[in-house]
């Protein structure tokens, strides 16, 4: 079968090996490097550059299912964080000359500059049906302008890569000490803007956070100081917030938990109100009782529907998660808000007794629709009963 | 929350003929609602005059009103039917119209029907401008300025706000008629006068242009509950500036950020709430300013439009579908996404390919209109392809044309000024074009770079860089010659290159490269089109082919090709003058037959609008170019599996009909009728022989291939002649010829259009009664399902003919006659499945016209009119089912069906309005009664010809028309009409007792007759010509009749047949009834 063969077609510069053998030969992309992940797929058509910079893709190789990546290019704006997380990626189609306005780099070599390598030139749908059916699998990329590769080689780093399960990779993209963030939103013809007089002072708990959260937690009139994901419950009650948040990030969320779930218990039992999103949401879940599984199939997508359970309404959201909170082990002092209406997987919890919630999608999108923007304002509302209370 | 159960009726409208900008889209559209509607346990009422939608077979409603689509009709129906709602976003703007005006008038209070799907504010308030841009600006959203104009004087002020070029768009006018770009000051005004006639209102926006700027669409559905979803976003590669329905555009967007795709979305959700479109799908257009992104909201369709077709084909989603269920209560986390079945339809679709429409336009049949795009629609038809890439995807949009092109043709710049090509090439890059991404490819073979050609063409560069890199692979391609191994071969196939493209590059033929492709085993892959990018299963077999690379073996094929016996349906490709809606229905037909009988059905089809291409009419679908690579290649695969009992080719029209031999060389199984047979009837020669061995007679004829053999060939036949190139639908470029020196001034047009094949010259009958009989045939049995007697004399094109069914003046020896030969001609020709003939009477006797073993244009109509669904029994006769067991009776009707041809000449307003032999009537409409006068009177009435039942009646005739025309003139001047005539015309009149105002022709000096017409002085219009200096001197006339809205009548069995209709109205009014009334247990 071609695509095993162990010496590259000609004219190859790049291969991605799977852990169980499979190899393909296509064009290689961006930074020449070797990286091994998880390989996953998103179905997004549009963020590339904010997928590929946001903090939770930290240990995969993202497959874009749309084939025409690049098209837009890069520019110093549509970050999720300064050094992107992604391991790699993998597209159909080569990386074409950008047409936008504000671009100021094209994608390949804002790659370069990054050290992500990237392949081209291979059935991505191919590869998506297979991770759909299979479950994501362990893959090593490899981009060599010279085409001498060792696919056998990259077979077998690939099956001794441990993978994401009992991973804790939010201590590699958090951050490394606080630091206080007031960038507002972005706006057509103003890029982002700068928080006027606060309302809140909001501590948020840094597990790989995107910076849009922090950019909507401020748009919402929310002073924001981070702390690393290791903070205490201490170091966090010091800056006398009147609300924390629970970040986003990658990683297997009971490998995190073993830190985190302490400082979050403490916490509740303070009564501090709390909002969590993606790996928040299942570290708020870890720390109420419950438990997370991995998905055979993980979320990664912009067009997700969730149904507000309360409502009855529908938000088209943006996703991107492999572990989900299991809702039958979830204490009955709290209540699934949200589900998702592709496989019904919890999207959303609320305690009853304390004030705190969170949502397993990702309500600040970048990249992605907005609908669910409207959770940031409910957390202020949170906060401004807490206060009143 | 659950459907509604308190009303139990819906009154479905649909959008009657095919016009220029509202086509085939609405039958899909309302074909999807009332099967999803029905399906719900609702009655369903459906009006509707044309007679070639599926929506009006009569299984579809519970009550089917082929009536014309007017206020005072719909009334009547809503009288008799009592239907609780009225769903009026199915059958685009012509449904809108109507209901508002029923909503206006307080006929739909008085019944007590409610409006549901979109209310009467919000339909407002998206059509009006003014309304709309207020609203836009309530939320915050930006229009370009503008200013609402009531008449002349208003615009002369509203030119100092907006300032040139302005943009006039006139108020509730589909395809943007009557509106255009000023670029000075003369334009300006005679473009807002046309608006503001042509608004219903009476008043046009005059708007600030955003020329050059690019343009996005979004396809939003809204439910009850609030919720909203984008179907789909498209770009348009043409700027602002040409109508969206003229630009080619490509789904999804491509050059948008992710930051700016989700401003134009929440602004499309914004827009729908605040527009208050409760439930349904909605279309949003914007502007976008290349420098700097600036957003302004162009417009938005408060109901499914030809956009929500593509993209509800491009991806998966049946916006129509859905919308329906929605506006009868559902939501859309409870209906289903059909193509996953496992997950719900309350999602955003996402696809893993690129969709690229093109719009397919007919100029050459309206000369003396300039071939440039503007906001007012002109294309007739369009195609939609799909690749893994955007090359892909444009070279086969291209192929999809069915203009010739097989991938970025060469075309070619004339240069006036010799040597100044560069110069040509700029004009021609600036010029609105239809074909301006060909330019952009000869510009760049002229070493134009990307840079100037994006300045001076206002394309995106995106674009024009994947032409570039098109252009650069065919030099290349020129020189290597073809790949030599199979990852070359591939890789140039995912570029798009058809075998037929590369078959020209390096000079062989299309058959040496397939069988060069194939040794190297390079075949194409199917995908599936499953809404979602394969994150789900799809058990719908919707298909695309593509080029892949090997994953997890060989490359990866989606088909599951399955082990049942087949036969694969070839549709018509893109609408076009002459191809239109009547050969999908027929198609559609075949389908549902062969499925009822059993087989699994498979459609090959090209056009977005269609019903054939709605995923659930086969039980295969491939959206795939008919060119004979796609066709064979599919049949390859399909074969690899199962048994492919064969092709049906002749069911949608001319395109399938030539790739018949391709395929017969390929040895794969053509159903029904031989293409050798087909091939007998359309050559002279053969067919002479036929007809003189079953002793049949036919107009003297002959066949040139110059001009100078043509001036022999006429004369020895004797003038007039009709002239005409071979293997044309249409009659595209035919002339009746009546001199030597008009001869000398078509035939080189024709010995063009020829090309290989032979001009056809013919005797031309003139004043005979033209005659087109549908049948059905099997080795055994000939069926005569219908005999259609022409209203206008044979000469005009049959698709431009009004016809009677049954014929009204034709004696029984001669309708035994016809009979007869029809019969004669099925089984000389060895017909298997439908045949049409066109045959002429004269004095008595009936000569054969012409013979097309195939379905016509009118088997739509003749089923409607007669109730036995022809194209479904022949579709069965094909697949090996004798026509005997189907127990076909010869019926007499009770009733008289008429049907009238629809003509787009107000879009193409220097063209002139005389028919002649050559298409030019983009749809039809039929009209159903007890007598011929008020069939004829509905069918006027639906094809918009305001019948007037008093007024002036202004005459001018041809001498030879003279003593015929009185008949008709008596009989309206015995209904009180007063008359108008001009010089000749009137003594002759004056002479047999009529009294007759005389009045000016235009040359005679003013006050003439264009001012009495333009004055409203004149209500009906007879007027037949001769001679082109006469047929120019009265083209002002006629024009002016058509843009006033004037009935008119240029033949004077139009004008016999227009007398007796007024009759009819005087002496009652119209009636309705549905077809299931008129033939109880049928179809």
């Amino acid at each position: 079968m071609p695509n095993r063969k162990s010496s590259p077609p000609p004219g190859a510069t790049a291969a991605l090996a799977l852990s169980d053998g499979t190899v393909f030969w296509g064009k290689g992309l961006g930074a020449a490097a070797k990286k091994t992940g998880e390989v996953c797929f998103n179905t997004s058509i549009t963020g590339y550059q904010e997928i590929l910079t946001d903090p939770s893709y930290a240990g995969q190789i993202v497959t874009f299912t749309f084939p025409h990546v690049g098209n837009v290019g890069t520019n110093p704006e549509d970050i999720e964080t300064l050094v992107p997380a992604a391991r790699g990626l993998v597209l159909r189609e080569d990386i074409t000359a950008p047409s936008n306005f504000r671009s100021t780099q094209t994608l390949d070599a804002w790659l370069k500059a990054n050290g992500i390598p990237g392949i081209c030139g291979i059935d991505t749908r191919a590869l998506t049906r297979h991770i759909r059916d299979t479950g994501a699998p362990n893959g090593t990329l490899i981009h060599r302008p010279d085409g001498k590769i060792d696919a056998a080689a990259l077979v077998e780093e690939a099956a001794a890569w441990p993978g994401l399960e009992g991973m804790d990779l939010a201590k590699e993209v958090t951050a490394r000490q606080s630091y206080t963030w007031d960038e507002t939103t972005w706006a057509l013809g103003k890029g982002y803007g700068k928080l006027g007089k606060p309302k809140f002072h909001v501590v948020a708990i840094d597990y790989g956070a995107k910076r849009n959260i922090l950019r909507c937690l401020a748009q919402a009139g929310c002073k924001v100081t981070v702390l690393p994901a290791q903070a205490t419950a201490e170091d966090v009650l010091r800056h006398k917030p009147d609300g924390v948040f629970l970040s986003n990030g990658p990683g297997d969320p009971a490998a995190t938990g073993v830190y985190a779930v302490p400082t979050i218990r403490a916490l509740l039992d303070k009564r501090v109100p709390i909002f969590g999103i993606c790996l928040g949401h299942q570290l708020l879940a870890l720390a109420l009782g419950a438990t997370t599984t991995k998905l055979a199939r993980g979320h990664r997508g912009a067009n997700h529907p969730v149904k507000d359970l309360e409502t009855g309404k529908v938000e088209i959201t943006s996703q991107n998660h492999g572990f989900a909170v299991l809702p039958e082990t979830l204490p009955a002092s709290a209540q699934v808000t949200h589900i998702s209406l592709f496989d019904q997987t919890n999207e959303g919890l609320r305690c009853l007794d304390r004030p705190a919630f969170s949502v397993q999608y990702h309500p600040e999108a970048s990249p992605g629709p907005q609908d669910a923007h409207y959770l940031f304002a409910r957390f202020t509302a949170l906060m401004t009963n807490s206060k009143a209370a | 929350m659950p459907k509604r159960t308190d009303i139990k009726s819906i009154l479905i409208i649909g959008a009657g003929p095919i016009v220029i900008g509202q086509a085939c889209e609405f039958d899909y559209s309302g074909t999807q609602a009332c099967r999803a509607l029905k399906e719900e346990g609702y009655r369903i009422v459906l009006v509707n005059s044309n007679p070639a939608t599926i929506m009006t077979d009569p299984s579809l409603a519970d009550a089917t009103y082929v009536e014309p689509i007017v206020p005072d009709i719909v009334e009547k129906i809503i009288a008799k039917e009592r239907p609780d709602a009225l769903l009026p976003t199915m059958g685009g703007q012509t449904a809108l119209n109507v209901a508002m005006a029923l909503a206006d008038s307080g006929v739909l209070e008085k019944y007590g029907v409610e409006l549901i799907g979109a209310n009467r504010d919000a339909i407002d308030k998206a059509e009006d401008r003014l309304r709309f841009r207020d609203a836009m600006s309530k939320i915050g959203l930006e229009s370009p300025k503008s200013v609402l104009v009531k008449s002349m004087d208003d615009a002369k002020a509203a030119l100092e706000a907006v300032g040139l070029p302005a943009i006039i768009r006139p108020s509730f006018t589909m395809g943007g008629t009557g509106g255009g770009i000023a670029y000075n000051v003369d334009e300006y005004e005679q473009i807002v006068f046309g608006a503001l006639r042509a608004s219903p209102v009476g008043s046009t926006l005059v708007e600030e242009s955003v020329l050059g700027w690019k343009e996005f669409e979004m396809e939003v559905v809204r439910d009850r509950n609030d919720n909203c979803i984008i179907v789909c976003s498209i770009e348009n590669i043409d700027p602002m500036g040409i109508h969206t329905g003229d630009s080619v555009t490509v789904a999804p967007a491509l050059t948008l950020t992710d930051k700016e795709f989700q401003i134009m979305r929440n602004a499309s959700i914004a827009t729908l709430r605040e527009i208050g479109v409760d439930t349904g799908g909605s279309n949003v257009q914007f502007a976008v300013d290349p420098k700097t992104g600036r957003m302004v909201v162009i417009e938005m369709n408060p109901r499914v439009s030809r956009s929500s077709a593509l993209a509800s084909k491009a991806t998966g989603f049946p916006i129509a579908k859905i919308a329906a269920k929605l506006a009868v209560g559902y939501t859309l986390d409870e209906l289903k996404n059909d193509i996953t079945g496992v997950t719900p339809a309350a999602f955003e679709p996402t696809i893993d390919y690129v969709v690229v429409k093109m719009p397919r336009f007919t100029f050459e049949k309206f000369p003396g209109t300039p071939q440039l795009l503007s906001t007012s629609m002109k294309s007739v038809g369009e195609a939609m392809a799909i690749g893994r890439n955007f090359k892909e995807a444009l070279q086969k949009a291209l192929r999809s044309m069915e203009t010739g092109f097989s991938g970025l043709d060469e075309i070619d710049i004339p240069d006036d000024d010799a040597g100044k090509i560069r110069e040509a090439i700029v004009a021609a890059l600036a010029r609105p074009s239809p074909d301006r991404l060909l330019v952009i490819g000869q510009a760049l073979r002229f070493g134009f770079n990307v840079e100037d050609i994006c300045r001076i063409s206002s394309f995106d560069p995106w674009f024009v860089r994947q032409v570039e890199e098109l252009v650069a692979e065919e030099t290349a391609i020129k020189t290597a010659g073809l790949p030599k191994d199979a990852a070359g071969w591939t890789r140039l196939k995912q570029m798009g290159f058809g075998d037929a493209k590369l078959a020209q590059l390096v000079r062989k033929s299309e058959a040496e490269v397939a069988a060069a492709r194939r040794a190297l085993g390079v075949v194409p892959v199917f995908k599936r089109i499953d809404t979602c990018a394969a994150e789900f299963a799809s058990l719908t077999p919707y298909l695309y082919s593509s080029y892949e690379t090997p994953a997890f073996g060989a490359a990866q094929s989606e088909d599951d090709a399955t082990d049942r016996t087949k036969v694969v349906i070839l549709g018509g490709g893109p609408n076009r003058i002459g191809q239109g809606i009547e050969f999908d229905y027929c198609c559609v037909h075949a389908v549902y037959a062969l499925r009822e009988a059993g087989f699994e059905t498979i459609m090959v089809n090209c056009n977005p609008e269609t019903v054939s291409t709605d995923y659930d009419t086969a039980d295969r679908l491939y959206f795939e170019p008919l060119t004979p690579e796609t066709v064979i290649e599919i049949v390859r695969r399909e074969q690899s599996n199962g048994k492919v009992l064969g092709v049906i080719c002749q069911f949608g029209g001319q395109t399938p009909l030539r790739l018949a031999d391709a395929l017969a060389e390929a040895g794969i199984p053509i159903l029904g009728t031989t293409p050798d047979a087909i091939d007998l009837a359309e050559d002279r020669q053969r067919f002479a022989k036929l007809l003189s061995k079953l002793g049949l007679e036919q107009p003297a004829s002959g066949t040139a291939f110059s001009a100078v053999e043509a001036e022999a060939e006429a004369a020895r036949i004797g003038y007039p002649v009709l002239l005409r190139p071979s293997y044309v639908l249409g009659g595209r470029a035919m002339k009746i010829v009546h001199s030597v020196d008009q001869l000398r001034s078509f035939i080189a047009e024709a010995v063009r259009v020829s090309g290989k094949n032979p001009v056809l010259i013919d005797s031309y009958l003139q004043d005979a009664i033209e005659v087109d009989v549908d049948a059905v045939a099997d080795a055994e049995t000939v069926h005569v399902a219908g005999i259609m007697e022409h209203i206008e004399e044979a000469g005009i094109h049959s698709g431009d003919s009004a016809c009677s069914l049954p014929p009204y003046s034709l004696p029984k020896k001669i309708l035994d006659e016809i009979e007869r030969q029809t019969a004669a001609l099925a089984r000389g020709l060895g017909v298997v499945g439908l045949m049409n003939v066109q045959f002429a009477v004269k004095e008595g006797r009936v000569y054969v016209l012409e013979v097309n073993p195939r379905a016509s244009r009118t088997v739509p109509f003749v089923a409607k009119a007669t109730g036995v669904a022809i194209a479904k029994i022949a579709a069965r006769v094909m697949a090996g089912e004798s026509l005997a067991s189907f127990k076909l009776k010869k019926r007499k009707l009770d009733h008289v069906a008429v049907k009238e041809a629809v003509f787009p000449f107000a879009r193409f307003p220097g063209s002139d309005t005389i028919l002649g032999p050559e298409m030019k009537s983009t749809g039809e409409v039929m009209g159903i009664d007890a007598d011929f006068g008020h069939a004829f009177a509905k069918a006027q009435i639906g094809a918009s010809q305001k019948l007037p039942v008093a007024g002036t009646l202004f005459v001018s005739v041809r001498d030879a028309d003279k003593k015929a025309i009185l008949g008709p003139v008596r009989k309206l001047v015995a209904l009180g009409f007063g008359v108008m005539a001009t010089g000749g015309t009137t003594t002759f009149l004056r002479k047999n007792g009529v009294d007759v105002a005389h009045v000016n022709k235009v040359l005679e000096g003013r006050p003439h007759i264009v001012d009495a017409i333009k004055s409203s002085k004149v209500h009906l219009v007879f007027n037949t010509t001769d001679g082109a200096q006469a047929v120019a001197d009265s083209f002002s006339l006629r024009h002016a009749a058509l843009m006033g809205g004037i009935a008119y009548y240029t033949t004077v069995a139009g004008a016999r047949a227009a007398a007796e209709a007024i009759a009819a109205l005087r002496a009652g009014s119209l009636e309705v009834a549905p077809l299931q009334a008129y033939f109880k247990g049928a179809f």
